[in-house]
This record gives structure tokens, C-alpha cells and sequence, in this order.
């Protein structure tokens, strides 16, 4: 058996082929292509119905096909000083479905990636309670548990895009992201075993890492449904998302559901520390800036056609497809619009629909050869609808960074090659 | 086993809480006694934090500028510095000593610490260089940009914007593209390169067949 593939999927291929069926699928109807003589992938025996593959014992924990070896993080190199304090991409285009493989799960982190044996790391509860105490994986592990599906957005999402088109590839634009099911124990749980005293307003939870990252979160949302999480999609955390144990805050912005929790301290006023301060603030046109802005607003955006995935097939029968997500509840609608926002047409949801989950929309069309605009508007169960960035820049400004959950639009040309641009 | 509760966890240490509970809030809370002067900081500083941040904290290379900014909040180019933009000097003292330096984190003694906060402080043109901070004179200062932070506010200037039934049809007369992103071509390019390699393997791949 080769190790090599003699066949990469190329994202360009049969664009000429695609020239040549214009003509006739342009008329509307469904065209199928003849072949020009019998395939030869049909006609002759290939190795693989031949010969004997691998046996049950050659792979212990599977990995994708070979042929997907292109589906990866990715970083882009310029954004940080360092790759140990930064951040990599979820393959946005790749994807379907609405659970993100945990091995493309983007990661960010402060001080890289601790490495904690389970049976060293502790838990500690301490501050404004009854009785300060130590956890260890195992106490955890005795706790009642429950199972969620959220999303986790770093709140830099599609922060590169504030002033203009920059990034050509939804992976870079909004890949800093990932939607998981989560086992946990309830926040709630461990702070009544600590017993939480009448002043306590706050909590502050602390990563073991070297980065020791902390944040303050209202008690009444530490209360409400935070869930201190070992598992994802069923197995335990990977070591780049907080292995053996991370915060869960559903909605938030990603940089409060600390990696590697190791203390949280109950407190009647918040700490002010340096990612609520330095960062994770909002400077707004005029020179001030918003503190707090925890929750992540309804957003969406369409994977497929994007850059990193123009049509390749010609016109035709072509599926548009994408996410959308909302701190703030579920998501009951998209809508979608192929000419830059002249006709709108609203999606469809397929799939599970969770609570501050993402959610997964496709709108099948018939493309009938000529340049698109492309855009997805997400309305969330709370009535408020996907502004566009413009809408969001006569409020804030361009310097705010965080929190870009404008409307994007890719510009797909005669080719079907699809372009990260604005439009007036 | 104790009263309520699951009965699970262990009594905290007053010396475990000690070892981890080293957070410093706005009011002083989780101020250790000690004292550092200006001089004594920037020694440390440019043994410890130059190599980064420059000797005067105006940053080397992509590395976080410390110092300077001021004024810059309102252009189109904002510089986010300690004196510029930084509420609280809590926070500084709170992370250098938890954070920094990047890659030795908490190797520093807290009269070290005070020290380089002095020093970050003359920097930022907030004091002379005669001056030493100490847990006694901590809450005297005040950080020039503390008044320009406010709650969010987005359920007030914003949601009440982005609610309502919006156009379905008809929206707009016309579209133009007004920015592109291929125009900067700062897009890493492994992908495009993998598609090219995948495309010329193809295109000989074809040329082959079609030579049989």
C-alpha cells in the first residue's frame, strides 16, 4: 500500500469542463453530462477491490482519510508577535454539520499549551465562602454531571475585518470558533459545596498555565448555567483547549471560558484584571471604551461558496451553505441573498437547534453562470437581526476590535472563484 | 466529610491559598507590603523586559508597546499603552507579577515588582525619576485614561437598531464593490500553493491518460 495519494482534490478543477455545459444548463434545465466513452474507474479493477487493507489493529484512535490531509487549523503568521501567545483558525470551509471535530477546534492561547497530568492538577475554591477547597479530578469527576452544546467565539472574531476586506478566506475571518458538546459539572454545584457568602457578587476564575489568566464574571451568570467541563464531543479536553479541565461560559466571549481552571475566588467586586482592561475593551470612535462586553451577538456566515471553496462544478444545481450563532439564544432563521442583498430568501435549518449553539443553514439554488454576491443575515430568538458592518461601524467606529459580528460578503465571479469583499 | 453539600473537596490551606491567591484589585485588596524605586525598576527592566518591549517601553518588533500613546485614542491609529489607555494600576502591578516575564512568569519578588511598576510608571511621563512606590502610596495614583471605560451599553445604543422585520425584496437599486481583499494579499499562502501543487499534479496526471 502507498503512503502517498496520486490524487489531491484540486479546488479548481474542471473549470473548463464547466465552460462547455454553460450553454445547455443555462437554458435551466438539468443537463446530465454524457460521457465521452466509459470510465475507466468503472471498466477496470482498481487495488483497492483487489487487495487487503488494514486491519482492525492498525489504527487505535482513527484519523481522517489521507485525502482530507488538506483539512487543518491554519494560522496566519503576521497577526502575533509569537505562535505562544496567539491564535489559529477552524477550517470553517470543510466543515458540515454543526459539532466541530475536537483536532480542528482553533486554539488561543496566552502562554501555549500546558501539559497537566490529571492526577497533579487541583481545584481550588477559595475568597468570599464558607469553606475555602481543593478539588482534585477525581472529586470532580463525583459531581452530578450534564452534557450542553455551545459555541465558543473568541471575541476577536472577524476582528480583522473592522476596516475593510482583508483576509481572502472564511477560515481567517470568522474560524476563531468552534461548537462542541461539553460534559461538565455545574458551576453552581461547586461554589454551594464551598457555600458562597451574601456579599459575593463576582467570581474569578485563574488558569494553571504560565499565562495564569483570569477574568471576573458576575456571580449571577457563575449561577446560572457555567459548567466546569472535562469532556468534549465525548472524550476528555485536548491538551490546546484546557486539558483536564476548562470553564464553560455559554455565550461569553471565548477568552472567559479559562483553559486549565485551577482557582476560582468569590469576591463582591470585579478585579479589573488585564484582558478586561487592556483587552477585551471596546474602544468606541470618540475615545472611550466599553468594559464588560461579555455576550456574543447573532452572527452567521455562508462556508460554501467562499474563497477557500469556489464552485467548481459549473452552473447548475449548487448548494449554499453556512452557520449562524447567537449568545443570546437560538437561532430560527437566516436568510440568504446571491445579489448582494437586492431579493433576500430565507434559509433552511437543518439540524439540532440549541441554546447559544451553532446552527447549520443551506439554500440550494440554480446558478446560472453569472457573478454573485453572497451574504447570510441571522435572526436570533430574541428578534434582534445580523446588522451589517456598516450598521456596526456608525455605532462604534474601527477600532473596537472585538465583537465584528457584521454581515459578510463573497463576490463569486463567471468561474465560480469566490472573493472576500465590501459592497455600497 | 463535611455539613451539606456532596460532601466532596478538601479544607483549603491558609498556606495553599496563600501560594495561589495573588490577585490585586483596583482598591488595594491583595497588596503585598514592599516598595521599589524608578532606578531600581529600570534596571530591572532592561535585564528583564528590554529585549521585548524596548528600554523605554515603546516595543520591539510585534511585541506589546508599554509606554506613549497618549492622545491617539480618538485617530484612526489608537496606541494602547499603560499611560494612554490602562484604568487601574492594579492591573499592572496584578500582571506583571502573575504574567511577566513572558516565559519566566512569577519569578519576580514583589519589591521587584513595585519597582518595575515605578519604572513603567516614569515612562509614561507619570511621575519622576526620583519617585518609589510602595504598598502605602499604591491608591494615591491615579491612571490618566480611568474615566473613559463604561459598561457595555449594547442593549441600549444598539439592539433597538438591529431589531424589526427587515427588506426582503427589493431592497436596493443597485451593488458596486467598494473593497476587496485580493487587493491587500495578506491571506497565507499555503492553501493557494497546495492548489496550485494539486493542480499541475493533476493537469500531468491527465496529460498521462491521455497519452495511453
Amino acid at each position: 500500500m502507498s503512503d502517498t495519494p496520486k490524487f489531491t482534490p484540486s479546488r479548481r478543477q474542471f473549470l473548463a469542463g464547466a465552460a462547455v455545459a454553460t450553454g445547455a444548463a443555462a437554458t435551466g434545465k438539468l443537463v446530465h453530462a454524457q460521457a465521452a466513452g466509459p470510465d475507466p474507474l468503472i471498466t477496470e479493477l482498481q487495488p483497492w477491490q483487489q487487495y487487503l487493507g488494514d486491519g482492525v489493529d492498525a489504527r487505535p484512535y482513527g484519523m481522517p482519510s489521507q485525502y482530507e490531509a488538506h483539512v487543518v487549523r491554519r494560522n496566519v503568521s503576521w497577526l502575533t508577535a509569537d505562535s505562544v501567545s496567539s491564535v489559529n483558525f477552524t477550517p470553517l470551509h470543510e466543515l458540515d454539520g454543526i459539532i466541530t471535530p475536537n483536532g480542528l477546534c482553533f486554539e488561543r492561547h496566552h502562554a501555549g499549551i500546558a501539559e497537566i497530568p490529571p492526577g497533579e492538577h487541583r481545584l481550588m475554591i477559595n475568597g468570599l465562602v464558607d469553606n475555602p477547597l481543593v478539588f482534585t479530578m477525581e472529586d470532580l469527576m463525583r459531581f452530578p454531571r450534564e452534557n450542553r452544546v455551545y459555541f465558543l467565539e473568541c471575541a476577536a472574531n472577524t476582528g480583522m475585518e473592522w476596516r475593510g476586506a482583508q483576509l481572502n478566506g472564511v477560515q481567517f475571518t470568522h474560524g476563531m470558533i468552534h461548537n462542541v458538546v461539553y460534559t461538565g459539572v455545574p458551576l453552581r454545584l461547586l461554589l454551594e459545596e464551598a457555600g458562597v457568602r451574601g456579599n459575593a457578587a463576582w467570581i474569578l476564575p485563574e488558569g494553571a498555565d504560565a499565562s495564569a489568566m483570569t477574568r471576573s464574571i458576575p456571580l449571577e451568570k457563575a449561577m446560572d448555567d457555567c459548567l466546569v467541563a472535562f469532556k468534549m464531543n465525548g472524550e476528555a479536553l485536548r491538551p490546546e483547549q484546557g486539558y483536564p479541565v476548562r470553564l464553560v461560559v455559554p455565550g461569553w466571549e471565548g477568552n472567559m471560558w479559562v483553559k486549565w481552571l485551577r482557582r476560582i475566588e468569590v469576591g463582591d467586586q470585579p478585579w479589573h484584571h488585564r484582558e478586561e482592561t487592556s483587552k477585551y475593551t471596546d474602544l468606541l470612535e470618540h475615545g472611550s471604551a466599553r468594559r464588560f462586553t461579555w455576550e456574543m451577538d447573532a452572527k452567521s456566515v455562508i462556508t460554501n461558496p467562499s474563497p477557500q471553496a469556489p464552485i467548481t462544478h459549473g452552473p447548475g444545481p449548487t448548494v449554499l451553505t453556512g452557520v449562524a450563532w447567537s449568545g443570546r439564544g437560538t437561532i430560527p432563521r437566516v436568510d440568504v441573498t446571491i445579489d448582494g442583498g437586492i431579493t433576500w430568501h430565507q434559509a433552511r435549518m437543518s439540524g439540532p437547534s440549541f441554546d447559544k449553539s451553532m446552527h447549520r443553514f443551506y439554500y440550494e439554488f440554480d446558478w446560472d453562470g453569472r457573478p454573485l454576491l453572497l451574504q447570510s443575515r441571522a435572526h436570533d430568538s430574541t428578534g434582534y437581526v445580523q446588522p451589517t458592518k456598516d450598521q456596526l461601524r456608525m455605532v462604534r467606529g474601527e477600532n473596537s476590535i472585538y465583537h465584528n459580528n457584521g454581515i459578510q460578503t463573497w463576490a463569486v465571479n463567471e468561474n465560480g472563484e469566490a472573493e472576500n469583499v465590501e459592497i455600497g | 466529610s463535611r455539613e451539606g453539600g456532596y460532601g466532596l473537596g478538601r479544607t483549603a490551606l491558609p498556606e495553599e491559598i496563600a501560594a495561589w491567591d495573588i490577585d490585586i484589585r483596583p482598591d488595594g485588596t491583595g497588596l503585598p507590603v514592599g516598595l521599589g524605586d524608578v532606578y531600581t525598576g529600570e534596571e530591572l527592566f532592561v535585564d528583564l523586559c528590554s529585549a521585548c518591549h524596548g528600554d523605554f517601553g515603546e516595543a520591539v518588533g510585534r511585541w506589546p508597546q508599554l509606554a506613549g500613546g497618549y492622545g491617539t485614542l480618538e485617530s484612526e491609529d489608537p496606541v494602547k499603552t499603560i499611560g494612554s489607555y490602562w484604568p487601574y494600576l492594579s492591573t499592572v502591578w496584578d500582571y506583571v507579577h502573575r504574567a511577566m516575564p513572558y516565559g519566566s512568569a512569577q519569578s519576580l519578588t514583589d519589591d521587584e515588582v513595585y519597582a518595575i511598576v515605578a519604572y513603567l510608571m516614569y515612562v509614561n511621563d507619570m511621575v519622576d525619576d526620583d519617585f518609589e512606590l510602595s504598598n502605602e502610596n499604591f491608591l494615591e495614583i491615579a491612571m490618566p485614561n480611568e474615566d473613559n471605560f463604561f459598561m457595555d451599553d449594547r442593549a441600549e445604543t444598539e439592539y433597538t437598531l438591529f431589531t424589526g422585520e427587515p427588506c426582503m425584496e427589493n431592497c436596493r437599486e443597485s451593488v458596486e464593490i467598494t473593497a476587496r481583499a485580493t487587493i491587500l494579499n495578506v491571506t497565507p499562502e499555503q492553501e493557494a500553493a497546495a492548489a496550485a501543487e494539486a493542480a499541475a499534479a493533476e493537469a500531468a496526471a491527465a496529460a498521462e491518460e491521455a497519452a495511453v
